[in-house]
């Protein structure tokens, strides 16, 4: 029957309309709105045992590391004390000019207040090394990339051309332009002025009195850091995990 | 013999009633704004950016990226309704789409200017941009795109003007096309940051794109209108009808793009990210929300939709001031875009950050944003006075 015969027929009414009709027109109702439900439901559902333990997802698994070494950092961060000592190690290796806006390592500051009590809480923060770089994706000429052997991101300064467009894009505020380089300049875990010259770790965290950083190859089964990351009783975090930058800078206290 | 052929080629396309005193003068005004502007933009590189440019590191860019983004997204649009009318031809803005061009190519070199003398290192970017190019970052096809786009411009300008109008549509269509995809990667360079959450998201390029064809219409009822009035001269029916043709264009967008930025304000308010939101809120009721509320909601959204509403789109002359409303509230709007994704710190909570961080820009970059102003300016009175008989004409290609 088609739309023109459709129209031309009387309207018969709702009233007329047989109760197992109007039961069956219902039950659909029914159906459809439970199968909407039932998937609703199944989608709140958590599925973040599966991803990951006792510690978070944020590690990344066995078998996931692309480089031939992929170091990494942990800070132990209720160990920190803020003697600073970090960054005067940092600006004497890799020659980080003493101003103000001019650092690859700072120590963050925070006061929060607990029944009453102000308790002050110190943060090291420097370049997460992230496996997925915003700073190295956004770069015009690969002035900044993923170092291939080590997964540090490094700077090519040369080819800097000074868009700051890594700066906008770093979620952790690691990069600030060098007056001296004139470029961007940023930690690179000192690749060049301690790894390459045999060094086992960076100059921060050998300055460090208060071994709050634990830098290592976080792909060595055999190293302090692994030990650390894997530990199923440590609560391992990362800062702005939301970006999906996929950082290799992982916090605990311990 | 080859100077007689350039002579004798120009009398073809310039305007001579423009030779006068006045126009000379104001000429002569806008090539010294210029000089001194960018002239300042230049000393930048001597002194050192980090001496006149109040860029720091949590705050790497400010006034200077906006209005580069604000004159390319004004190329586009104007770039566009001239791609349609020379392309499509039958709408009635293709009487004004050689002017159109024109002013497109003079705004991205307006643009090109600006960001050449906000960048550090520019003479870098023009080796390492080709031997080192990354596919991934959207300043690089951003840069490509609109090269391209600026390059296929002036071949087809230069096709207008000798009449090869084959070239002139295929040059005009590539460029239009360059120009667009441009602007979307423009827009990407904001909206791929997570970082930034003010920024972040998928809107952000179709927004750039209904800025790029409200700033295009605005421009051009408003080079139009200051066409024929430099000259003195009465407007002709045909240009009467484009300018309402593009006025109606500009009324459309305008609701849009209103709709657009009311929704994109609301959506940080229920949710989603903390630092969204305090962005958002710095637009509000925080330390943009003169710039947002004075400049880009009333001078340059509400008042022109009634000034548009007076007009009955017959108008010209208002319609006209509408535009050049629209296109400051659009200058303040891209300020507002960039300012507000970078003035909220990305560790909020730590080292005593404030809820905003401080910038203000300084002297050189305001000297900047008015040498680019006065390029633009200068470009359309030197494109009167040379090419004014071709943009005057009454047929289209």
């Amino acid at each position: 029957m088609d739309i023109t015969t459709l129209e031309k027929e009387k309207n018969e009414g709702i009233e007329t309309l047989p109760s197992e009709e109007r039961r069956k027109f219902l039950k659909m109702g029914l159906t459809v709105t439970g199968v909407f439900l039932g998937g609703t439901v199944l989608s709140l559902t958590s599925v973040k045992k599966a991803l990951c333990g006792n510690t978070d997802s944020v590690i990344p698994a066995d078998g996931q590391y692309p480089y031939p070494k992929h170091y990494g950092m942990v800070m132990r961060q209720n160990h920190c004390i803020d003697c600073e000592q970090c960054l005067d190690a940092c600006r004497d290796t890799n020659h980080v000019p003493a101003e103000h806006d001019a650092w690859r390592t700072t120590i963050q500051e925070r006061i929060t207040t607990v029944d009453g009590t102000e308790k002050r809480e110190f943060r090291p923060i420097l370049c997460n090394h992230c496996n997925r770089p915003p700073c190295v994706r956004v770069c015009p000429t690969k002035a900044t990339y993923k170092d291939q052997e080590t997964g540090i991101v490094v700077m090519d300064y040369k080819k800097c051309i000074g868009c700051k467009t890594c700066m906008a894009a770093c979620p952790y505020n690691a990069r600030y332009f060098s007056h001296d380089r004139y470029a961007i300049d940023k930690c690179n875990f000192c690749l060049d002025t301690r790894l390459a010259k045999g060094e086992k770790e960076t100059a921060c965290a050998a300055a460090c009195p208060a071994d709050v950083r634990v830098f290592g190859d976080i792909k060595d089964s055999t190293s302090e850091i692994y030990r650390l990351l894997h530990e199923p009783d440590n609560k391992i975090w990362v800062i702005r995990p939301e970006c999906g930058a996929l950082p290799n800078v992982f916090y605990m206290n311990a | 013999m080859a100077t007689n052929a350039i002579t004798t080629f120009f009398n073809q396309t310039q305007d001579t009633s423009l030779a006068t005193p006045r126009i000379n003068r104001f000429t002569l005004f806008f090539l010294f704004i210029i000089i001194l502007g960018l002239g300042c933009g230049v000393a930048s590189f001597i002194i050192g950016h980090e001496k006149v440019y109040n860029y720091t590191r949590d705050v790497p860019w400010g006034l200077l990226i906006s209005t580069y983004a604000f004159w390319a997204i004004t190329s586009t649009g104007l770039c566009i309704y001239a791609a349609i009318s020379h392309i499509f031809g039958g709408t009635k803005m293709a009487v004004v789409s050689n002017r159109m061009v024109w002013m497109s190519i003079i705004c991205i070199l307006g643009a090109f200017a600006t960001i050449g003398v906000e960048i550090a290192s520019p003479h870098r970017m023009l080796i390492y941009n080709i031997i080192s190019p990354n596919p991934t970052s959207n300043i690089w096809w951003m840069g490509t795109l609109y090269g391209l786009a600026v390059g296929c411009m002036i071949v087809e300008f230069f096709g207008i003007v000798t009449g090869l109008a084959r070239i002139a549509v295929i040059l005009g269509t590539i460029g239009a096309v360059a120009e667009v995809l441009a602007n979307s990667c423009l827009s990407g360079v904001f909206a791929t940051l997570p970082s930034r959450p003010y920024w972040y998201g998928g809107q952000l390029p179709i927004y750039f794109l209904t800025a790029a064809f409200l700033s295009g219409a605005s421009a051009i009822i408003l080079f139009n209108q200051l066409a024929y009035k430099i000259r003195g001269q009465e407007m002709p029916q045909s240009v009467k009808d484009a300018l309402k043709s593009a006025g109606k264009a500009m009324t459309l967008v305008l609701i849009l793009y209103s709709v657009a930025t009311f929704w994109r304000l609301i959506m940080y308010f229920v949710g989603g990210s903390e630092l969204g939101r305090i962005a958002a809120d710095a637009l509000i009721s925080g330390p943009l929300s003169v710039p947002f509320w004075v400049f880009e909601v009333c001078i340059g959204l509400i008042i022109p939709l009634i000034l548009i509403l007076l007009s009955r789109l017959q108008n010209t002359g208002m319609m006209a001031i509408a535009g050049l409303l629209i296109l400051v509230g659009q200058f303040v709007a891209r300020y507002n875009l960039v300012a507000g994704g970078l003035l909220v710190p990305g560790t909020l909570g730590w080292d005593n950050a404030p809820t905003y961080f401080n910038y203000v820009p300084s002297f050189f970059e305001f000297a900047v944003v008015m040498g680019s102003l006065g390029l633009v300016c200068f470009g359309f009175l030197v494109g009167e006075r040379v090419f004014g008989k071709t943009f005057t004409q009454k047929e289209h290609h």
